[in-house]
């Protein structure tokens, strides 16, 4: 056990200390949209110092540094403690710029990683379907190879972000005839193609971000494909690992719990504490030691990527379902200790910190739903992790 | 950075577990619960592994781990729900005497000649009238619940959290087996009347540190015992038949497992952390030994509870025994401070509490 990061990094770490209190000053506002100059500026301002896209190479634009854990973390580590802006996320960025790198054509890597990270082009991911949840593989929504096109034809559902993205990646069948998994290819086409169309669909927080987006005779260039013809399942696979884990980072619990202690030391209750409560007290204690734990399962994870020989296979495995389920309790324990206020929504004068407690709530039900529901994760670590069998298929299923 | 055990440690976690599986297995557990007695050839064995001076420095004629391996070696001792005194007489007192600076009595415990009991119940949670008093040094009072029946001398606590030694044999000291439902360890009451008491110390401090040892030791019992449920819940799924399928192909039963598999898992490195935070003085070294304690309670708990249904009737059966572990880790919950206790002394650590 050496928990330390070694003097190796203390220079580093000085290095990217100096670069956060020299630029705290400089971040994009709150209300600065994806498409302003000033969070333009920002996000190549990061990749140039090696704060963003670190690793991706300089031809692809980005800084090109040899991978190296520990600096990430200490980079992850500074930006957090002094809550500066770490850039663009999303799911070109999070998902796509990933498999690009590792299955993507050179010409491909050169068209699209240098303008995705650089914010330039928003990706959305076209997977759901109304007919293919967490049966991915039975998607319908079909290309068909006309001439050096291919013409697509069908519809996705849940797509975060088609409203205002450039590109989608997209998977859909193009082997009919091939078992459901090896039908599956995995297409890149723009947004402002003839025949989409995007309609909005208001979650329960209210607000759209996710889509329902149909295809009709969607024509796209023959090469706007990643991996080969029906290849696209193992391609789609590939990043799906990606999104899982990070979806409900142990570190952001805990910042989010800090807030549930201030929150306590503020409010009242018939002119107490709400802190001051032993039985809230206790709630708020028991998701600390949980959080607490999830901290110390993420440092094992991080030390198992730099020590080949630690085997993390089930710390790993549990943290998308335990992780958005314990953040939907963490936000329900603040909505709780607030009473009727914590009801508050919109434009409600008594609103405590900017209806981020509702909103947080509902999003990470929304989270435990996404990316995989807790019931399949429970099937992936039952069946991969502790090697159980999987349900007997039923006869009249396909194939 | 390496967060994680180390070659050593994985050593002597599996020549530990090596030796229990050969020579304490389930029926000698069995054998323990019929005669606590018995319990006295196992622990002696364990000696001669060189457990009771585990933490015990090496000039004082231990083995001079730290509690990152204690740790290791109480998951161990908590999967094969070994019997003896392993919490008291080679964690708990070995902490609280060098902690006290009191280092005469350290290689009497290395080397097995002493059994000490740790009667300090009182000083997480007095109960009933329990409590002692002092005058003319000595120790008139009842303690609760102290660990180890079989004790040669127990560790007491004082009314000002001073600290006492006192001999199981002498004058004005009677002893009361407590039967409990945990027969793997066993737990006494203590009556004192006028008994002769060695004062240790009267720093607070070191009995912190003596029930912080003994807190994250008791957590990878639990931990360890836990697992082992998992496992045996898993295995027997494998194998039983129902529906003309095994039952571990539905998913009902999948999903008990890989609920118990996914609250656990998080736990090994919460226990870890809270054994090296302890060693190397880290913070927050108290407040992750109380959240460990508390966690592995609910924890584990809820593995007792999911592991015997996976059984069904058999789990509630004395057939395959499984109930040993789920009484052990009832024991291991209230034992040291019940979880409610422990997470209001982590809002304390916290300064939160008014
Ligand atoms: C906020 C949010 C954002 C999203 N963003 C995107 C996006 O950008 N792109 C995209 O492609 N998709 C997106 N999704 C879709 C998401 O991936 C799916 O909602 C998810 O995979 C579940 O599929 P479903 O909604 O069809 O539910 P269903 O699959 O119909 O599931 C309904 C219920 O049945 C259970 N169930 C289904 N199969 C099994 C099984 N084998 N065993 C046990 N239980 C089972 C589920 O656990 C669930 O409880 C998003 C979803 C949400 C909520």
């Amino acid at each position: 056990m050496d928990l330390t990061y070694g003097p190796e990094y203390n220079a580093f770490r000085a290095e990217v200390k100096a670069f956060v209190d020299a630029n705290i000053d400089q971040q994009p506002k709150p209300g600065d949209g994806p498409r302003s100059p000033a969070v333009r500026a920002w996000q190549a301002k990061l990749i140039r110092n090696g704060y963003h896209s670190r690793t991706i190479p300089e031809a692809y634009g980005g800084y090109g540094a040899e991978p190296d854990i520990i600096q990430s973390r200490i980079i992850a580590e500074e930006f957090s403690a002094a809550q500066m802006n770490t850039g663009f996320s999303g799911q070109g960025i999070s998902m796509l710029t990933p498999v690009l790198l590792e299955l993507g054509t050179e010409a491909q890597k050169q068209q699209f990683i240098r303008k995705t990270i650089h914010g330039e082009l928003i990706w959305c991911q076209g997977y759901s379907e109304p007919g293919a949840g967490s049966d991915l593989a039975s998607l319908t929504t079909k290309a068909e190879l006309d001439g050096d096109e291919w013409v697509i034809n069908g519809q996705k559902i849940w797509t975060s972000t088609a409203q205002i993205s450039d590109w989608i990646f997209c998977l859909v069948r193009t082997e009919p005839e091939a078992p459901k998994h090896l039908g599956i290819s995995f297409l890149l086409f723009e947004m402002n193609t003839p025949g989409i169309e995007v309609r909005p669909l208001v979650d329960m927080t209210g607000a759209a971000n996710f889509n329902e987006v149909f295809f009709t005779d969607v024509r796209v260039p023959k090469d706007q494909i990643v991996g080969q013809r029906g290849q696209g399942w193992q391609v789609a696979n590939a990043i799906l690992g990606h999104e899982r884990g990070s979806l409900a980072p142990p570190d952001a619990a805990m910042s989010r719990l800090n807030g549930v202690i201030r929150l306590m030391q503020q409010e009242t209750i018939g002119g107490a504490r709400a802190i001051d409560n032993p039985v809230f007290r206790d709630r708020l204690m028991r998701l600390q030691g949980r959080v607490m734990a999830m901290q110390y399962n993420d440092m094992r994870l991080l030390s198992a990527r730099i020590n080949q020989n630690q085997d993390t296979k089930l710390a790993g495995m549990v943290v998308k379902l335990i992780g958005t389920e314990l953040r939907h309790e963490i936000e329900c324990l603040g909505i709780d200790v607030m009473g009727e206020i914590g009801l508050s929504y919109g434009d409600n004068p008594y609103l405590r910190g900017n209806g981020s407690w509702q909103y947080q709530y509902m999003y990470f039900l929304g989270l435990i739903i996404g990316g995989g529901t807790s019931q399949i994760q429970k099937n992936i670590i039952s069946e991969r992790g502790l090697g159980m069998p999987k349900e007997p298929k039923l006869a009249t299923s396909g194939a | 950075m390496e967060f994680g055990l180390s070659q050593e440690q994985i050593l002597l976690q599996d020549s530990i577990a090596r030796y229990l599986k050969d020579q304490v297995p389930l029926d000698e557990v069995r054998a323990v619960a019929e005669d606590p007695e018995r319990d006295q050839p196992i622990w002696h064995g364990l000696t001669e592994l060189g457990l009771a001076g585990l933490i015990i420095p090496e000039a004082h004629g231990g083995v001079g781990l730290g509690l990152l391996d204690a740790v290791v070696v109480g998951e161990t001792l908590g999967y094969h729900i070994t019997p003896g005194p392993f919490l008291s007489t080679a964690i708990m007192a070995p902490s609280l005497l060098i902690a006290a600076g009191q280092t005469d009595r350290l290689a009497d415990i290395a080397a097995g000649r002493y059994r000490v009991g740790i009667a300090l119940s009182e000083a997480v949670g007095a109960r009933l009238d329990a409590g002692m008093a002092v005058s003319d040094g000595r120790l008139t009072g009842k303690a609760l619940f102290a660990l180890d029946a079989m004790a040669d001398a127990y560790i007491v606590n004082g009314p000002n959290r001073q600290l006492y030694w006192v001999d199981s044999e002498g004058p004005g000291v009677t002893r009361t087996l407590l039967t409990t439902i945990d027969k793997t360890r066993t737990l006494c009451e203590l009556k004192l009347d006028q008994a002769e008491a060695t004062l240790l110390t009267d720093d607070p401090a070191v009995l912190q540190a003596g029930l912080d040892a003994g807190r994250i030791v008791q957590a990878s019992d639990s931990l360890g015992a836990a697992q082992c449920m998992l496992d045996q819940a898993v295995a027997y799924a494998g194998q039983r038949e129902q529906f003309n399928r095994v039952i571990a192909s539905f998913q009902a039963v999948k999903h008990m497992c890989a609920e118990m598999a996914s609250q656990l898992e998080p736990c090994r490195a919460l226990i870890w952390y809270g054994g090296h935070a302890l060693s190397e003085g880290n913070d927050p070294a108290r407040l992750t030994v109380c959240h460990a304690k508390a966690h592995l309670s609910e924890v584990a708990q809820f593995v007792a509870r999911t592991s015997t249904e996976v059984h069904g009737g058999m789990g509630f059966t004395d057939l395959v025994g499984l109930h040993y572990w789920f009484k052990r880790i009832g024991a291991n919950r209230q034992l040291l401070g019940s979880p409610e206790l422990l997470r209001e002394e982590a809002a304390r650590i916290q300064m939160l509490v008014a």
